[in-house]
């Protein structure tokens, strides 16, 4: 396909992963015209009640609606389309190829370039728009419920994944240990705030992996212990501690330190064993305020760019059609017997 | 009438790793492996093994809470499902799980007990007791055919 670049004014990207069902419509100038999820109440009214997140039935019924949408709120008609984006990975298979499908069909008949986009790289890319200037190459680390994932970026479009975690992720064990604890949902949050009035030290528990060059992570032990703080270890006479207040708080604030620990202490590896110079942070735990302090304390002392992505960046897919621009400006595009690569479908490496 | 169960007792981490090596090796196309114990029992651990047995390369075994169901390749294909966040056996269904848990790959289906009724009844149950810090009592029973063998396999290798 011969492709003027400079002619093309407006990407249409297309996500159906486990969760939402979205498109964005950005310009060349990178400007987000459109932005439409349909995991927004406003749209289950449109489309006819809450659905199943995970179905990808629910997909096939929302995407043309909101590829429509997306079009009606940027202004421009399909014909203004100069490319099409679509998230291949990662996601549940089913899912995924419903959005694929719509995205190579419309490539077809509009004749217009495919762009492949990795949506983890996404909330990578998301620092780059904050920044509002190059950050790349950049040790990159999304940390997420499904992800705690470590790449090593040379470029706003080669990502290679470096380091993951061999059991939990991250964002789950914080969930877990919040169901532990019976402090609520999500996770995250729950524990942030009830480790405000609990001592850090209180406990000691477990920091798998912390002293290893290993770039993985393992939350599976972690969680074990506090289940066993909390409740007492299986087989002894040893009563635990009653789980007042204070007990509780302890413990969040003992747990989140462990975990926060460990996930600084591979960034700065990554980033030693790498030689990079700026780390670009990304996914939901992010937001979590002891992990950023303790990122940037590292950041400082090891003399390191820190830069972590705003969730209003990583949520709506925009941060995905900037990278699809980037693709679209290398001239990588995507053939159209292109296939999806679900997260979930794990290969021998 | 009940099926009768097989105890196993595992005085180790390694004592239960080297357990599901066994039922990984002992494996055969079509097995249902439904895992039942509380968060932290160890169930994602005998996954991790038990894929080991069956020739996956353990270290791209990992929890599929998040993400709902992850494939390996082994010397069968292995499906490993985690039905934590689910809300519904619905929501089970519309993953595509009957297919998977009609093939002949090998399925392991984590917090079994919520997805009961929509599990075939030729399944290997493992219910975990946690019986100490690291030791856990095993207590395994087979409802049809093909698990049937396969726990025979598994009690003449142990």
């Amino acid at each position: 396909m011969s492709v003027d670049v400079s002619s093309i004014r407006y990407v249409l990207a297309i996500e159906s992963s486990c969760d939402e069902t979205a498109a964005a419509v950005i310009d060349s100038d990178l400007e987000v015209r459109s932005s439409v999820v349909a995991s927004q109440y406003e749209l289950h009214r449109d489309f006819g009640g809450v659905v199943p997140e995970i179905a990808s039935r629910a997909h096939v019924r929302r995407i043309l609606p909101v590829i429509d949408q997306s079009l009606k709120q940027a202004g421009i008609t399909l014909a203004d389309v100069g490319a099409v984006a679509v998230a291949t990975q990662p996601g549940l298979v089913g899912s995924l190829l419903v959005g694929l499908t719509a995205a190579k069909t419309l490539a077809l008949t509009l004749d217009v370039p495919l762009i492949d986009v990795n949506h983890i790289e996404a909330h990578i890319y998301a620092c780059r728009m904050a920044a509002g200037r190059d950050v790349f190459p950049a040790i990159g680390f999304v940390v997420s419920g499904g992800h705690s994932n470590l790449y090593d970026c040379t470029s706003p479009v080669d990502f290679e994944l470096i380091g993951s975690t061999i059991d939990d992720a991250a964002g789950e064990a914080f969930d877990k240990v919040a169901q532990i604890l019976g402090i609520g949902f999500p996770g995250g949050p729950a524990i942030q705030r009830v480790a405000e009035k609990g001592n850090p030290k209180a406990i000691r528990f477990p920091r798998t992996f912390l002293k290893e060059d290993r770039l993985e992570f393992s939350f599976s032990g972690l969680k074990t212990a506090v289940l066993y703080t909390a409740k007492g270890v299986p087989g002894s006479t040893k009563k635990p501690e009653p789980l007042t207040e204070q007990r509780i708080a302890d413990i969040a604030a003992s747990f989140q330190a462990a975990a926060v620990d460990v996930l600084v202490a591979k960034c700065e590896q990554a980033l030693r064993q790498r030689n990079r110079n700026r780390l670009c942070v990304g996914g939901g735990v992010a937001a979590n305020v002891r992990l950023r302090g303790q990122l940037e304390r590292m950041a400082k002392r090891i003399g390191v760019e820190l830069h972590v992505a705003p969730m209003s960046l990583c949520t709506d897919n925009a941060a995905m059609a900037a990278i699809a621009w980037e693709h679209l400006r290398r001239g990588r595009f995507a053939p159209l017997d292109l296939d999806v690569t679900p997260g979930l479908v794990r290969r021998k490496r | 009438m009940s099926d009768p169960v097989f105890k196993v007792h595992c005085e180790s981490e390694d004592a239960t790793r080297r357990f599901a090596r066994s039922l990984g090796e002992a494996a055969l196309p079509g097995l249902v492996v439904a895992l039942v114990g509380d968060l932290g029992a160890g169930k994602t651990r005998l996954v991790q093994s038990a894929a080991e047995g069956l020739g996956v390369d353990s270290s791209v075994v990992n929890s599929p809470t998040f993400v709902l169901i992850q494939e390996y390749e082994g010397r069968l294909p292995v499906y490993h499902f985690d039905t934590y966040r689910l809300k519904d056996m619905d929501e089970f269904l519309e993953l595509g799980a009957d297919e998977y848990l009609s093939s002949d790959g090998v399925c392991f289906v984590e917090w079994a007990d919520r997805m009961e009724e929509v599990l075939p009844r030729d399944r290997l149950t493992i219910e975990f007791e946690i019986t100490g810090e690291f030791s856990r009592t095993l207590h395994l029973s087979a409802g049809g055919k093909v698990s049937r063998v396969v726990l025979a396999r598994l009690e003449d290798s142990l």
